[in-house]
């Protein structure tokens, strides 16, 4: 592989303006037919993991279930919160939706040369490229973030509001270990266009050559979707439904919308970036020489799309959320810290390459490298445990002061910090003695006889 | 200090004093909440994410079930007393039944007792396995529930077949209970029972051993065995905190004194979310043990009545007593006056999640809303329990 310098993106912007308004229609039509599907598809699975039907009742299989869902969402009231700030408001779920769309301008479907032909002219099956295409999409990935945050911000209600900070956090913590796991995919394909990043994942796809990057990203990208375990904005156990609470009919449904369209534009940029894009998976390739030309890309394109949305299903069926704070934490301590390692050591193996050192010699400081780091995490683990013990030995040493339940009169519990004397417990009868007959009236355990405890009462 | 209060209508009062710096907000959890199983309400003050202070306030779904007592006769009281805690219809009649059996110095003949005991275990693991399914779909993972009402379900139809209720039995009578079994149902019984302990492996691997579950749980929540004795805490969650008590081995009734030798008590020392949930999965296992004993031991026993004649008016002799049985979700109790009359003088109800509930006082203060969620569904509470 030879780093390009300097790629060629001239078979872009060449088209005519009636053939680009095809494309982003169509493009649209893709993503809206994709989430539909989808969201079949997720119903239908989760309800086969958990031995369920699942929707029956709409179109043939269940299979116009959304749709239904979609018209219904369309006609239920609008509210609109009184105490909200009804601009921010009503913007909110427009600005989570746009971006989700745009981001899908960048991602090709095809080859980046004249394979295909509508109407006589002959063009590549992809809207348009940028040499930065990447960070377009970062950056329209993180647009969308806004219009969670604004939903939550101007709800002016309790629930969305921790919806939408956690979703700010989130999103800072985990863009970054986004954009490091893409910087390890730049420098091996030295292009941040999609369709040069596509194009040299021609021998080998980037998920098995950088594949902690690939992992990263796959967490990242759940956890930038918002989807379970990673669904804290809007944890309907704890915040009943986060950030859109509030929100109801047309705005509510934007809000799914934008949610299901992120998914599908962050696998299809997993899919370009590491699973090869729209080249056919390897026996195929192997086997058939015109798998890669024509229409098929976009057959594998959509499959491989399929197949990480599975994925997404999966891990929403399986998975209980994270917490909070523990989510930060894996963002910042294990994520991030992880992809700045690895990505230091594909700098240092890319440089070496450049330099001429054979591929054996690399692997063998590769695998010397993160056995050392493994190594370090463990010791580092096995210290901290070792420290944490200590201190809660030294904890439970600290001498307590007495507390007298009884002090003020009357019996009252413990504040914070303050034990109770132990409770004597009525023994188990297997060790209970016999009481002397003398003794019998002084007895207040509750005696378990059939004769009926008579009491007069003066009555 | 300055506290903003976010909120509607009861939340708007000045609570407590928030412990962090800035501006604290008071949230109200409930009534209407999809953690609280109902309609508990629990006012919180964060300080960010982190609650300060936390005080359930009970009592949206009273229905004075103890004033409605002096009013009914006994065989009426069974009804009502089997609603407050609805996930243990059966063990909560056995209270009220046991208590005027005992008023009246009346003998159960053997067959009913070893059936009640049966079926409050059945009972008891209708019950767990609710919470068992429920805890982690609060906790977000949506697939146990499912699975274990699967479980539920199987049961179920055998409660069904018995009782002819799905969810309030109404099977015990005061010397007794109120059929025979149907022909064939004991074998059945056995077969749903080995079924669902087969079946039970997946739980444990769905949930137990998820290390995002384990992560949410262990040490969360943690509650120690003074605490648990100063707010009479009981049950699974008083035994998850080392307070090895139970009542069945304790203070055995109904057949439990002879079953001394398959009844486990299960205790954990760690007190936390995680020790709560393994406490009533490891109950689960027991009961089932239990059920097939009682089978077993029902298949010995010789034909005879499961009931005994009643008179036409059923006055409990004056005096008073105080029945307590070990339900699924802790201690119940009823305490009985009676002046001779055809209605109880006064009949206290003392639930298990009432008490089982102010701990979260105690709980709360420190964690985080996630951490709310988690320790509130695994203090394994009824509302109607709660509320009575």
């Amino acid at each position: 592989m030879i780093v390009s310098a300097a790629e060629d993106l001239s078979v872009f912007g060449t088209d005519p303006w009636w053939l680009v308004c095809v494309k982003a229609v169509f493009v649209f039509a893709f993503l809206m037919v994709f989430v539909l599907v989808s969201i079949v598809m997720e119903r239908k699975v989760v309800a086969w993991m958990q031995r369920r039907v699942g929707p029956n009742r709409h179109g043939p299989w269940g299979l116009l279930q959304s749709l239904a869902d979609g018209v219904k969402l369309m006609l239920k009231e609008d509210l609109i919160v009184k105490g909200s700030d009804k601009v921010v408001f009503l913007l909110a779920p427009v600005v989570a939706a746009i971006p989700a769309f745009m981001a899908f301008a960048v991602i090709p479907f095809g080859p980046a040369d004249h394979q295909i032909s509508i109407f006589g002219e002959r063009t590549t099956m992809q809207l348009t490229d940028l040499p930065v295409g990447i960070l377009y999409i970062l950056a329209t990935a993180s647009v969308g973030i806004y219009g969670i945050v604004l939903a939550g911000w101007s709800s002016n209600s309790p629930y969305p509001l921790l919806g939408g900070l956690r979703s700010t956090a989130q999103m800072i913590s985990y863009e970054i270990a986004m954009g490091l796991s893409f910087a390890a995919v730049f420098i091996y394909s030295g292009s941040m266009s999609t369709s040069e990043i596509v194009n040299s994942q021609d021998e080998r796809w980037f998920a098995v050559l950088l594949p902690v990057s690939f992992i990263v990203y796959i967490i990242a990208m759940v956890g930038e979707t918002n989807r379970a375990p990673f669904d804290l904005p809007e944890a309907e156990g704890e915040l009943v439904g986060g950030f859109n609470t509030e929100y109801s009919s047309i705005k509510f449904a934007m809000f799914m919308l934008a949610e299901y369209v992120n998914m599908v534009t962050v696998s299809a940029v997993a899919t370009t970036l590491f699973l090869g894009g729209w080249r056919a998976p390897w026996p195929i390739s192997g086997v058939w020489e015109g798998a890669n030309h024509g229409w098929w890309p976009m057959l594998w394109f959509t499959l491989k799309l399929q197949l990480l949305i599975f994925l997404f299903i999966w891990l929403r069926g399986t998975l209980p959320r994270m917490r909070y704070d523990q989510f930060m934490k894996l963002g910042w301590k294990v994520l991030i810290p992880v992809s700045m390692v690895w990505l230091l050591l594909v700098a240092t193996v890319r440089a070496l390459r450049n330099d001429g050192y054979d591929f054996q010699e690399i692997t063998l400081y590769v695998a010397g490298g993160v056995f050392a780091v493994l190594l370090v995490s463990l010791l580092v683990d096995y210290l901290r445990e070792k420290g944490d013990k200590e201190e809660e030995a030294a904890r439970s040493l600290a001498p307590q002061e007495q507390f007298d339940p009884m002090a003020g009169g009357f019996p009252v519990p413990p504040l914070p910090g303050q034990t109770l004397p132990p409770v004597p417990r009525r023994k188990p009868r297997s060790e209970r003695q016999l009481v002397p007959a003398a003794a019998e009236s002084l007895n207040d355990t509750v005696s378990v006889d059939n004769t009926a405890v008579k009491e007069t009462d003066g009555a | 200090m300055t506290e903003t209060t976010v909120g509607i209508g009861g939340a708007a009062g000045s609570f407590g004093a928030g412990t962090g710096q800035g501006t604290d907000m008071v949230l109200n959890i409930g009534p209407q909440h999809p953690s609280t199983h109902g309609v508990l309400r629990l006012r919180l003050v964060l300080d960010g994410e982190r609650i300060a202070a936390a005080e359930p306030i009970v009592g949206y779904m009273h229905r004075g079930a103890e004033k409605l007592f002096e009013a009914r006769d006994y065989r009426q009281i069974i009804m009502l007393a089997n609603r407050h805690d609805w996930l243990s219809a059966f063990s909560n009649e056995l209270g009220v039944v046991l208590a005027v059996e005992r008023m009246l110095g009346m003998e159960v003949p053997a067959r009913a007792v070893w059936l009640r005991t049966l079926l409050a275990e059945l009972n008891r693991v209708l019950n767990h396995l609710m919470f068992l399914g429920s805890y982690p779909l609060e906790l977000g993972g949506i697939t146990p529930i499912f699975y274990a009402f699967t479980e539920r379900e199987e049961l179920q139809r055998v409660m069904e077949e018995v009782s002819g209720g799905r969810m309030h039995y109404m099977f015990n009578r005061v010397g007794g209970l109120k059929d025979e079994l149907p022909a064939g149902w004991t074998g059945r019984a056995r077969t749903t029972v080995a079924r669902v302990r087969s079946q039970m492996g997946r739980l444990d691997d769905l949930v137990l051993g998820n290390e995002i579950f384990r992560g949410r749980t262990r040490g969360v929540g943690r509650l120690d065995a003074g605490t648990v004795h100063a707010y009479g805490v009981s049950g699974p969650v008083a035994r998850a905190s080392g307070v090895d008590f139970d009542l069945r081995r304790d203070e055995p009734y109904l057949a439990y004194g002879e079953l001394a030798d398959v009844l486990r008590v299960v205790t954990r020392t760690e007190g936390d979310c995680l020790a709560r949930f393994e406490c009533l999965l490891d109950q689960v296992h027991n009961s089932l043990d239990l059920a097939d004993a009682c089978l077993e031991r029902l298949a010995e026993l010789p034909p005879g009545p499961v009931n005994q004649r009643l008179p036409k008016v059923l006055k409990a002799p004056e005096g008073h007593t105080y029945a307590w049985t070990e339900n699924p979700l802790g201690l119940n109790g009823y305490y009985l006056v009676s002046r001779g009359e055809k209605t109880p003088w006064r009949l206290k109800l003392r639930s298990a999640s009432y008490n089982n509930v102010q701990a979260l006082v105690e709980l709360l203060p420190g964690t985080l809303v996630s951490d709310m969620v988690a320790i509130l569904g695994s203090l394994f509470f009824v509302v109607g329990d709660v509320d009575k």
